[in-house]
C-alpha cells in the first residue's frame, strides 16, 4: 500500500468515527432518559398535580402551563413572523433598509436566550405592568421566536414560483390581490411547518420565562393569562436543582424529561405530517 | 384602490421594520438599566474587578472578571471537542456516506438540535456529573469540563449543518481538477475541499461559539456555580449567563445588584452581537466566493 492510500484509509475512518460518536451521544441522551422515565409515565402521573411538597403526584399543571404559554407564542409570533417575511419576500426592493432589517433578523436569532430573559422582565413585566404571569413569558418567548418564524415564512414564500404572481397580476388583480390569492395559498404549509418547528423550540426554552412568569409550583390551574404558571422545562430545573430531596425526586425529574422531549417530538412530528397532508390537499 | 395598495405595503413595511425596532429595543433597554448600577461601581472596577460579591455586608464587589474568564472557559473547552467533531462528521456526511445513510443520518442530527437545553444539562448532573467525579477522583463532578462538554454537544448541530451546507457547496469542477490530477478522495478533502469551504466553515464556527456563550440552562445546571476565580477546568464555575439567570430572582428590583445583572447582560449581549457579526462576515464572503 502506497502512503498516501493508508492516510486515506486512517481519514476517512476518522471521519466514520466522528459520525459514530455523534449517533452515540443522541442514542446515549435518549437511552438514559427513555429507561429511566418510561416507568415513570403514567395516566396518573400526567393527569394529577404535585403532592406533598413535590415529592409525589404528577405534572398536568406543568404541561397545562407550557401549552397555554406556547399558544401565546404562537398568537404573538407567527402572524407578526409572517407579516415580515411578506414585507422581505414580496415588497422590498434592495435596499439599506431591506440590509438592515436582514441584519437585525440575524442578530436577534443569535441573542442570548436569558438577554430576552432581562428584556421581558423589563419591558412586560414592570414596564407594561403585566406583571410576572402566562402573557409576559409568552410574548418574551414569542420575540425569541420571530426569527425562526421570519426565516421559515420566507423560505415558504420563497419557494413559490414567480410565475404564479405574474398570471395573477396579468389578469389584472393588484399586487395585494395576487399575494393573497396566488402566493398565500401556497406558502401555508411550509409557512406552518417552520413555525411549529420554532414553537417547538420555544416551549422547551427555560431561561426567557424563569422570571417572566414560571412558578415554582402552583395547585390549581392558571384561569387567565394574567396568572403565573407551572412550564415542564422549569419544573424539570427545579425537580434536578432546586428541590430539598434531591435524589428523592429524580424519578419525577426523569418522567418530566422524558415528557418534554415526547412533547418537543411530537410538534415537530406534527409539523412534517401537517405539511405532507397540507401539501397532498393542495395537488387534488 | 391604490389606495389601499399603499396602505398594506405600509403595513408590511412597519411589520418588517418592527424587528429593527425589536433588536434595538433590546439593547436600548439592556442601556438604560445598566446604567443606574454604575452610579454605585466604576466601570473600571467592573471591567476588571475578579471578585463578584453583590451581597457583601459594607463593602460589596461587581467584578466581571471571573465571570468572563469562566464563560470564555468552557466555551474554548466546548469548541476543541465540537470543532473537529462536527467538521468530521460534516465531511463524512458529503464525502463518504452512501446516499441513504446520508437520508437517515441528517435528521438524526436535527434531532440532537431539537433536545431542549434543560434537559442536556439535567443529563450533565445525573449522567456526566458522576462520570467526571469519578475520573478526577473529586466530591462533585460539576465543573468546567462538565459544562463543557454539555455545550460542545449543543453546538454540534449548528456546526455540522452549517459546515455540511459550506462543504457541499463546493463547486464539482474542484472535486473533479484535484482527482484529474491524481489525488484521492482524502487529499481532496484535506487540500481542496475544506480550504475552499473554509470561511464556510468558520463561520459555522463561530455561530456555534456564539450559541455556547449565550447558553444559560445547561451551564447554570452543570458547572457548579462557584464564584472564585477559575484556575483549571476541574473548577466550578459561574458563566456570564448562569450568575444572571441566580441572582435575578433573589435580587429586589431597582438596586444596584438588581442594575449590575443588565450590565452582565449587556456585556454579554456585546459578546454575541460581535461573535454574530464575524460569523456574518465570514458567510457573505463565502457567497461571494460561490457566486
Amino acid at each position: 500500500m502506497k502512503s498516501s492510500d493508508i492516510k486515506q484509509f486512517l481519514g476517512l475512518n476518522a471521519l466514520r468515527l466522528c459520525m459514530a460518536v455523534v449517533l452515540l451521544i443522541l442514542f446515549v441522551i435518549f437511552y438514559d432518559i427513555i429507561s429511566k422515565g418510561a416507568g415513570k409515565i403514567s395516566w396518573a402521573f400526567l393527569s394529577q398535580p404535585p403532592r406533598n411538597g413535590m415529592t409525589e403526584g404528577g405534572i398536568f399543571p406543568a404541561i397545562v402551563g407550557t401549552f397555554c404559554v406556547t399558544v401565546i407564542t404562537a398568537v404573538f409570533a407567527i402572524p407578526f413572523g409572517v407579516g415580515c417575511a411578506i414585507y422581505l419576500n414580496e415588497y422590498a426592493k434592495d435596499s439599506w433598509i431591506t440590509r438592515a432589517i436582514r441584519m437585525a433578523i440575524r442578530n436577534l436569532s443569535g441573542v442570548p436566550s436569558i438577554v430576552y430573559g432581562l428584556f421581558g422582565v423589563v419591558l412586560f413585566v414592570n414596564m407594561m405592568q403585566f406583571g410576572t404571569c402566562i402573557l409576559s413569558a409568552g410574548l418574551t418567548l414569542g420575540l425569541m421566536t420571530l426569527p425562526w418564524t421570519i426565516t421559515a415564512s420566507e423560505e415558504a414564500l420563497k419557494s413559490i414560483p414567480n410565475a404564479y404572481r405574474e398570471g395573477s397580476l396579468a389578469l389584472g388583480a393588484t399586487k395585494w390581490q395576487a399575494i393573497r390569492t396566488n402566493v398565500l395559498p401556497y406558502a401555508v404549509p411550509g409557512m406552518l411547518t417552520g413555525s411549529i418547528l420554532g414553537l417547538a423550540r420555544a416551549a422547551g426554552e427555560t431561561a426567557p420565562i424563569l422570571f417572566t412568569g414560571a412558578a415554582f409550583s402552583l395547585p390549581i390551574l392558571p384561569s387567565s393569562v394574567k396568572d403565573q404558571f407551572m412550564a415542564l422545562p422549569y419544573h424539570l430545573y427545579i425537580m434536578s436543582t432546586q428541590h430539598q430531596a434531591i435524589v428523592k425526586v429524580r424519578p419525577i425529574a426523569y418522567g418530566t424529561a422524558l415528557v418534554l422531549i415526547a412533547l418537543v417530538f411530537f410538534m415537530n412530528f406534527g409539523a412534517v405530517v401537517l405539511r405532507y397532508h397540507l401539501r397532498k390537499q393542495k395537488k387534488d | 384602490m391604490v389606495r389601499k395598495e399603499k396602505f398594506i405595503e405600509g403595513f408590511f413595511f412597519i411589520n418588517g421594520m418592527a424587528v429593527i425596532i425589536v433588536l434595538l429595543g433590546i439593547f436600548v433597554l439592556l442601556i438604560v438599566n445598566a446604567i443606574p448600577a454604575f452610579r454605585d461601581i466604576s466601570v473600571w472596577d467592573f471591567l476588571t474587578g475578579k471578585v463578584w460579591n453583590p451581597e457583601a455586608y459594607g463593602k460589596p464587589s461587581f467584578g466581571i472578571v471571573s465571570m468572563v474568564v469562566s464563560t470564555l472557559m468552557v466555551t474554548a473547552g466546548s469548541l476543541i471537542v465540537a470543532i473537529p467533531l462536527g467538521i468530521g462528521t460534516a465531511a463524512y456526511l458529503t464525502d463518504v456516506a452512501s446516499p441513504r445513510v446520508r437520508e437517515i443520518a441528517k435528521p438524526v442530527v436535527e434531532i440532537l438540535a431539537g433536545i431542549p437545553s434543560v434537559v442536556i444539562g439535567f443529563l450533565g448532573i445525573v449522567l456526566v456529573g458522576p462520570i467526571i467525579a469519578k475520573l478526577t477522583h473529586q466530591t462533585s463532578g460539576l465543573n468546567a469540563i462538565n459544562g463543557s462538554i454539555l455545550l460542545a454537544v449543543m453546538a454540534l448541530p449548528t456546526i455540522i449543518s452549517l459546515s455540511e451546507d459550506a462543504l457541499s457547496s463546493v463547486p464539482k469542477s474542484y472535486t473533479e481538477a484535484s482527482w484529474a490530477l491524481g489525488a484521492n478522495k482524502w487529499q481532496t478533502l484535506i487540500t481542496v475541499k475544506i480550504p475552499a469551504a473554509s470561511s464556510g466553515i468558520l463561520a459555522a464556527c463561530m455561530l456555534g461559539m456564539g450559541r455556547a456563550i449565550g447558553e444559560t440552562m445547561t451551564v447554570l445546571m452543570a458547572c457548579g456555580n462557584a464564584s472564585a476565580f477559575p484556575h483549571s477546568f476541574i473548577d466550578p464555575v459561574k458563566t456570564m449567563t448562569a450568575t444572571i439567570a441566580i441572582e435575578l430572582g433573589e435580587v429586589p428590583y431597582n438596586t444596584t445588584h438588581y442594575y449590575s445583572l443588565f450590565a452582565v447582560g449587556l456585556v454579554l449581549f456585546i459578546f454575541t452581537f460581535f461573535v454574530n457579526l464575524v460569523s456574518d462576515t465570514f458567510l457573505h464572503k463565502y457567497e461571494k466566493v460561490n457566486r
